[in-house]
């Protein structure tokens, strides 16, 4: 194992206390726990907030925590959800009396963890809903599964979500247009190499040399199969596909596309996918109004990407393209 | 709190702790290879909040303390499903200083239904209900016998070891070894392993 850390047990506290300063005018840490909030509380009447989930897929999930997004971000040891008492205190640090929305991503471990979490706070008063994301498509077929992996179609949920909020709209609001960005983002992704945990201190897989896997997660865990290297216009064709057959669009639609980077694919090649991606949608009848490429919800130092499609309407359109101020994604 | 109980959980957290490695393999083959870490982590927790419990006797007191204490230090599914297994089976023990057999097997079903609950799961989806309810059912067969607390664990700890066998054969449909389908078939659980390694370490410490 090659990493730049100090020790494996320090990795997510130290990297908390990195991000802190340097975006200290965004996000300060509660003391304590493994949550950063905004730096500046907004004032009552914003519902708030709060992801989080395993450490690893920076800069998912603190780096979405600012005006426009998130509220609070919680980060478990290293691809590993987070414990109730952390997300309990990531609550009570945001409540602004009108109530808090947990953003989940559908794994089993992370479900049971935020949910005990809302437990402890309905106890304590507080009012605290969910909505669970399951936007990879690479799953779906399987009747095993206890529903979709979510992926980096999250990064779109705290997006417009964090916007709703933002523009004063009351909890159940907030959660449902949350919901409305699940029901109508899909994401599927693929890995030409693995990553390694810094605490196991070895590849959480093996590829061969020219062997890639389609479906992966964004933990590690193995996908649905893996074929021999193919060219960047053929992967992204295949993946395109599979999230559209699961989502058809009509000709005209308008759709938000997020070409995500799981930690170690250069730019380069995700510009490339991107290229492939508008030309294929364009070939569809299928507007882009809002492209996003770059890292957002990465697996350490795992290489390969996910494509990202999200159905916009106008409501959706708009809460898109409102303005975010955050350390990892600023618009205006 | 009793030397022997205090002696009893550190040996299971040290049988966790010492298979660390093990449970990680087993879970980087269908999941996401962080069990072993995770559950050491926990039980690592456990042996520093054992210290603060040195004049504590009352065993559901100190198996309430184990469940929070894992709930907050493990993170993941086992934490919470551990958390809660410990936090569950504490209240049939709570007052008592000691433990017969008719205890032991409240506390076991406890802890099951608890796991059952937080984890919506049941046994033959690949997960630690397939050693944790053979083994209760084992045991509750030897108490129906009037076997002795050994004896019951005896045949609890080899149904368990059966159970993780059995893990082996079928694919998984919770967590997210399920994600593989197909694929899962021929390893064994992770969470029926580390389950069924508890067991047996608190069947050896008590042979002892």
């Amino acid at each position: 194992m090659k990493k730049v850390i100090n020790v494996p047990e320090q990795v997510v506290e130290e990297m908390l206390q990195g991000m802190v300063l340097a975006h200290s005018q965004y996000v300060k840490r509660v003391d304590g726990f493994e949550v950063l909030v905004r730096a500046n509380k907004p004032g009552a009447g914003k519902v708030a907030l709060v992801s989080g989930g395993g450490s690893g897929h920076e800069p998912s999930h603190a780096g979405f925590v600012g005006r426009g997004m998130l509220d609070g971000a919680v980060a478990g040891a290293v691809f590993t959800s987070p414990t109730p008492d952390q997300v309990y205190e990531a609550v009570k640090a945001v409540d602004n009396g009108k109530g808090v929305l947990l953003i989940i991503k559908n794994y089993s471990g992370d479900v049971m963890n935020f949910e005990m979490a809302i437990e402890m706070a309905n106890a304590d008063g507080i009012t605290v809903d969910k909505v669970i994301v399951n936007d990879d498509v690479a799953v779906e077929n399987s009747t095993w599964t206890i529903g979709r992996r979510g992926i980096a179609g999250t990064v779109l949920v705290h997006k417009i979500a964090g916007a709703k909020a933002e523009a004063g709209a009351e909890l159940e609001e907030v959660k449902r247009i949350a919901d409305k960005v699940i029901h109508n983002v899909r994401s599927m992704g693929m890995a030409l190499d693995s990553c390694t945990v810094p605490a196991a201190g070895k590849p959480s897989f093996v590829l061969e040399e020219n062997e890639i896997e389609i479906g992966m997660g964004i933990h590690g865990e193995p996908g649905t199969h893996r074929e021999v290297l193919r060219t960047a216009d053929e992967i992204t064709d295949h993946l395109v596909d599979k999230i559209l057959a699961d989502m058809p669009l009509a000709v005209g639609q308008e759709v938000a596309v997020l070409i995500n980077g799981l930690g170690a694919t250069p730019l380069m090649e995700l510009y490339i996918v991107n290229r492939k991606v508008a030309a294929l949608l364009k070939e569809k009848g299928l507007h882009i109004a809002k492209t996003y490429v770059g890292n957002y919800m990465t697996s350490l130092e795992m290489a390969g990407f996910s494509i990202s499609i999200l159905k916009l309407d106008s409501e959706l359109k708009e809460l898109l393209l409102a303005p975010a101020d955050t350390p990892a994604l600023v618009q205006f | 709190m009793s030397g022997d109980l205090y002696e009893v959980i550190s040996a299971v957290g040290e049988t966790i702790i010492g298979n660390r490695q093990m449970l990680t393999d087993l879970d980087a083959a269908i999941g996401d290879g962080d069990h072993g870490i995770n559950m050491a982590r926990g039980f690592e927790a456990v042996k520093a909040k054992l210290q603060t419990l040195e004049t504590e006797s009352d065993i559901g007191k100190v198996l309430k303390t184990v469940g929070m204490t894992l709930i907050s230090s493990v993170g993941g599914a086992a934490g919470p499903l551990y958390g809660t297994a410990f936090l569950r089976a504490a209240a049939p023990s709570q007052g008592k200083t000691e433990l017969d057999v008719e205890t032991i097997g409240l506390m076991l079903e406890a802890a099951i239904a608890g796991i059952k609950e937080r984890g919506k799961a049941t046994t033959g989806e690949k997960t630690m209900l397939d050693a944790l309810v053979p083994a209760y059912e084992a045991f509750q067969d030897g108490a129906k016998t009037g076997k002795s607390v050994i004896e019951c664990l005896e045949l609890a700890c080899e149904a368990a070891k059966q159970g993780v066998e059995f893990t082996k054969t079928i694919i998984a449909t919770k967590g997210r070894a399920s994600y593989l389908g197909e694929r899962s078939r021929g390893h064994q659980d992770p969470g029926a392993t580390s389950s069924y390694i508890m067991l047996k370490a608190l069947l050896e410490h008590l042979r002892r």
